[in-house]
């Protein structure tokens, strides 16, 4: 039988998984965006797997809203992404340095 | 048989997940993405979570990463320069993946949430309709978040247009109303003038 502890060791392991990927892609804002929804698809696993063993069904309400401010953000962080490359000619993480003092 | 399904889908999830993060690729980054997501929904279909497991396939597979990858290919991106640093922070961040991993599984791991302190719920009747379950409390609890939602979404399409709108300087679009109206005086004008000797 699965348990709970299953579930939630493998959203455990999905986000250390993304932090890692912040970590080693910190040049690609793309790979960034990625790794940031891959973030909250693991914690949107957490939330099922409670609703799921706990009864509860506001979990999966919690987890909509979570898919919904995801696509919000995911369009404007795209959105931002292209007027940066139209602007700079480039994505890399080191040229967006205007604001350095 | 569940724990058989679970196992492998998690496996490829985990898999998959980690090509997201170290391919060089960022057009096959996000198709790797896609599977993750894709094997999810499969998981939380294991939950009986059916609702989200099919949202999850149609706004992320069938509109989120579809914008991605529009924009990993309408972007002209040197790899290379982007790529660099990569073999220097492995080591690092897969010391800082590995230990926290540890911690959280110590956490979560089955001493906590094992069987014996959250028991697996019995299975759901056919008729059970989660979809349903969702809406009751969607539309009367959470009406409020619900509308919010709905708000962020509605900013989120116009900051999206508005950041990317450009307004063109040189466009050479004709316009129609305008020319209907034109006079055949508008476009010639005759000019009455004395011929000038040509000095050379």
């Amino acid at each position: 039988m699965i348990s709970m502890s299953h579930f939630l060791i493998l959203g455990a392991i999905l986000f250390c998984i993304s932090v890692a990927g912040i970590f080693l892609n910190r040049k690609n804002v793309i790979i960034l965006l990625m790794a940031v929804e891959l973030m909250l698809l693991a914690v949107n696993m957490n939330f099922v797997a409670f609703s799921h063993f706990l009864g509860d069904i506001a979990g999966q309400v919690f987890v909509f809203f979570i898919l919904t401010v995801a696509a919000a953000e995911a369009a404007i962080g795209l959105a931002i992404l292209v007027v940066l490359f139209r602007n700079r000619r480039s994505i890399n993480v080191d040229d967006i340095n205007s604001l350095n003092g | 048989m569940e724990q058989t399904i679970f196992y492998i889908f998690s496996t490829i999830l985990v898999l998959s997940a980690g090509a997201v993060i170290t391919v060089r690729n960022p057009v096959f980054a996000a198709l790797f993405l896609v599977l993750a997501f894709f094997t999810s929904a499969a998981i939380w279909i294991l939950l009986e979570a059916e609702f989200l497991a099919l949202t999850l396939v149609l706004v992320y597979v069938g509109a989120v990463m579809v914008l991605f990858l529009f924009v990993v290919m309408m972007l002209d991106i040197n790899l290379t320069v982007l790529r660099e640093g990569f073999a220097r922070y492995l080591p690092v961040g897969l010391l800082v993946a590995v230990i926290m991993v540890a911690q959280l599984v110590y956490i979560v791991g089955p001493a906590r949430f094992g069987l014996d302190k959250f028991p697996a719920p019995p299975p759901r009747d056919a008729d059970y309709s989660n979809t349903r379950e969702i809406g009751l409390v969607l539309y009367t609890e959470y009406l409020l978040a619900f509308e919010l939602a709905a708000v962020i979404l509605v900013v989120a399409i116009i900051a999206a247009i508005a950041l990317t709108l450009r307004k063109r300087i040189k466009t050479n679009f004709m316009k129609p109303e305008e020319q209907v109206l034109v006079k055949s005086k508008d476009r010639v004008r005759l000019v009455k003038m004395a011929t000038e000797k040509q000095d050379d």
